[in-house]
């Protein structure tokens, strides 16, 4: 009798497992943000996909971010999932080199993406292949104190000698005109790269984190010569190095400094530090030269299809989907960030609609030093920039240091 | 039959003929049985690694597999230890290595010193001593963090002194010359408070009747201390110098937490320039970070011969 039970509950388990196999399909997704906002607004974007295919069994993973940074590293060889988020430009290289990431362009010719999504196809595209699509950005730019700036008549800075100006009319009201915290570094990466594209141009910034040009050019050196005249105007908080942005963020909220060369995502510290909006602003960085184009960073995280995943096509859904417009439209609103879909609406925070209008005016579109150029490279770039930024006077040796790097980076 | 073992007599006897070669050894294997799962572990953890590590430092490796599984490893032979001698960064930790070496070495005397400073029969000394024990409970992390706002300019302790001197304080975390002395002040707090505690505990272990001795014999203050007391402490001094290189050579923690190597690499040291060439987030050079580890290793493998070495001529003086 027991033996007639087993064989029915087999017989059961078998049927059930051809039914669900005939009309069901998985799509195994990992994610990496476990922040209350971005996970909020993945988990409502899964709901809708979900919505639309029935038929999908979707299982989900989030993963912390920097968890996920070394994860990766792993799953994609071991234990792959149908799709993963990372990140666009020399980031995914590694991964693309290896064969980890399948190539997706079949995806963006179907649904039109290399016009909707074209502001970031150049940062997706490895050897005239697409390697994912990407979903989400955000503007960089100068965050400012207005009531700082309204006390002492100043008004947004549109060149560099006004620029200059503003400085040092700050420094002398006894405010410093720019905060910053080099402990992590990057915090200084983003102001060599906005020197470096208005000075040189977006062009150069790829060539120069590509390894195309060695770091003692002249045109480089012109870029140090820029900083070194912001440094000259009493330009930054002193002891950046021993705070992280953060630390720096408080010396801003405190009214200590008046400008701050940040991402977005600065915006919702400063709220919570308490300044309001009318406190604070948001400026374009200030052209150079007036005969380069502008171009801005905009970090833009993606997805990826790894090359083994099980359900290539549901993978490929999903792709699809996230780059939609109704899609980036809401997945951006509730996460605050800006959407890359050209034909997608913006939320209302001032801050956003103004960076929506910088990028969709950018001559192009830079990933941020540490994401366009090798890992290495830059941790030995930003290093330099940190130096430089207390030690001006080491220019040369540090140039020379980073050609070294180069040299081997790049073989 | 199940009663047979509990009657004592001549079938006893009998039956030990029948016992089985591991029932007859069984003296001789317990303390290996014993060891077994720590032997296993110490070989998978420590000792197979350690010769992976050296294996891999020939090669040159962003740690990655292709989607089949294949390695993408190259092999570049002694290449890696070429290039270690012309990088600034690898000589920056390794001069920073050497002074955490050196002056680590303060907990040893200042552990010692406040040990028998300490030992004393007054009222309420249990709570000076767990005062005292406090720095060596606090997790390493946690006293990164505590003396990195200390040290801060703007809103630290350090600050506040100096500004009431009138002086502009110094940022010692941002300063290339101040900062690795800041860091190893810092990791000494715990250090000096671990010596302490093996030195409480060597007292306890000293003979009053030695020291009645000396007394008849007119020792006291630093004569007694160096002829008598010092003498009886030594397993504890060497036991403290042990813990105290060690300490210095794997000092990491508090790197990652203050400085992460910084300011532009001038607080590295060994330990920490593997994990960032290796491991972090801009490094997955494994091959690259290994070649240092193994550096790294031989200068331990030099202490850690010598302390062997000790061990076992004392053991055979005994």
């Amino acid at each position: 009798m027991t033996s007639l039970f087993k064989t029915t509950l087999i017989g059961a388990a078998a049927m059930a497992m051809t039914v669900s196999g005939s009309f069901a399909s998985d799509l195994i997704i990992t994610f990496d943000d476990l922040n209350p906002g971005p996970k909020a607004a993945f988990e409502a974007a899964v709901e809708k996909f979900k919505g639309e295919n029935p038929d999908i069994n979707v299982t989900v993973n989030i993963n912390d971010r920097e968890a996920h940074k070394t994860a990766i590293r792993n799953f994609l060889t071991a234990d792959a999932p149908d799709v993963t988020t990372w990140y666009a430009g020399n980031r995914m290289r590694p991964f693309v080199d290896a064969g980890l990431f399948a190539d997706v362009s079949d995806v963006w010719e179907a649904n039109g993406f290399s016009e909707t999504l074209a502001s970031t196809k150049p940062s997706m595209t490895v050897d005239g292949k697409q390697y994912g699509v990407p979903y989400t950005y955000y503007q960089w730019g100068v965050y400012y104190r207005k009531d700082i700036f309204d006390k002492l008549g100043l008004s947004e800075p549109k060149t560099w000698d006004e620029f200059l100006a503003a400085m040092r009319t700050i420094n002398d009201s006894g405010v410093k005109p720019l905060t910053i915290g080099t402990k992590f570094l990057w915090p200084a990466a983003g102001v060599f790269d906005y020197l470096n594209l208005r000075q040189n141009g977006y062009d150069f910034h790829n060539q120069l984190t590509a390894g195309e040009v060695k770091y003692t050019d002249p045109r480089v050196r012109e870029t140090f010569a820029r900083w070194k005249e912001m440094l000259d105007a009493g330009g930054w908080v002193d002891n950046h190095a021993t705070m992280d942005w953060q630390e720096g963020m408080s010396l801003f909220i405190k009214g200590e400094a008046a400008m701050y060369v940040m991402g977005n995502f600065a915006v919702g510290s400063m709220r919570d530090g308490g300044l309001t909006d009318d406190q604070i602003d948001f400026f374009q960085f200030p052209v150079i030269n007036p005969d380069i184009a502008n171009a801005e960073e905009a970090p833009t995280d993606t997805w990826h299809m790894p090359t083994n995943a099980k359900n290539k096509e549901n993978a490929k859904k999903w792709l699809a989907f996230v780059a939609r417009e109704d899609v980036q439209t809401e997945w951006n609103k509730s996460m605050g960030q800006l959407p890359i879909n050209s034909k997608s609406s913006v939320g209302d925070d001032k801050f956003l609609q103004e960076g929506f209008a910088t990028l969709n005016a950018a001559a192009g579109i830079a990933q941020f030093y540490d994401r366009d150029a090798p890992a290495e490279m830059a941790k030995a770039g930003m290093e330099g920039f940190q130096e430089f930024m207390v030690k001006p006077d080491r220019l040369d040796a540090i140039l020379e240091r980073l050609d070294k790097v180069q040299e081997r980076v790049y073989k | 039959m199940s009663e047979a073992p509990a009657q004592p007599g001549p079938a006893m006897a009998m039956r030990t003929v029948q016992h089985s070669w591991f029932h007859r050894n069984r003296i001789k294997l317990a303390p290996w049985l014993f060891l077994a799962p720590a032997l296993i572990f110490f070989a998978i953890y420590v000792v197979i690694p350690i010769f992976q590590s050296i294996w891999i430092s020939f090669y040159e490796w962003d740690g990655l597999y292709n989607a089949d599984g294949s390695t993408r490893a190259t092999w570049v032979g002694v290449q890696h230890y070429i290039d270690l001698m012309d990088d600034d960064r690898f000589m920056t930790s390794l001069k920073n290595n050497v002074l955490w070496l050196v002056l680590f070495m303060l907990a040893v005397p200042i552990g010692l010193g406040i040990a028998l400073f300490l030992n004393q029969t007054v009222t309420g000394i249990r709570l000076y001593k767990s005062l005292f024990f406090f720095p060596f409970v606090i997790s390493q992390v946690v006293v990164g963090l505590i003396f990195s706002w200390f040290y801060n300019p703007n809103f630290g302790v350090v600050g506040f002194v100096w500004e009431f001197f009138g002086a502009t304080p110094p940022a010692i975390l941002a300063d290339e010359d101040l900062v690795t002395y800041g860091i190893i002040a810092a990791g000494l707090w715990p250090q000096i408070a671990y010596c302490m505690i093996l030195y409480l505990t060597g007292l306890n272990n000293v003979s009053p009747d030695q020291i009645e001795a000396g007394r008849l014999d007119g020792a006291k203050g630093w004569k007694m201390l160096w002829h008598v007391i010092l003498p009886q402490l030594w397993p504890a001094t060497f036991l403290a110098i042990v813990v105290t290189v060690i300490g210095a050579l794997r000092s990491f923690d508090m790197i990652a937490i203050m400085t992460q190597g910084g300011p532009y690499g001038s607080s590295n040291v060994l330990s920490y320039y593997m994990y960032e060439t290796a491991l972090s987030e801009y490094g997955y050079r494994y091959g690259y970070g290994s070649a240092i580890a193994v550096v790294l290793f031989a200068i331990m493998l030099i202490f850690i011969s010598f302390f062997l070495w000790k061990m076992w001529r004392d053991e055979k003086g005994n």
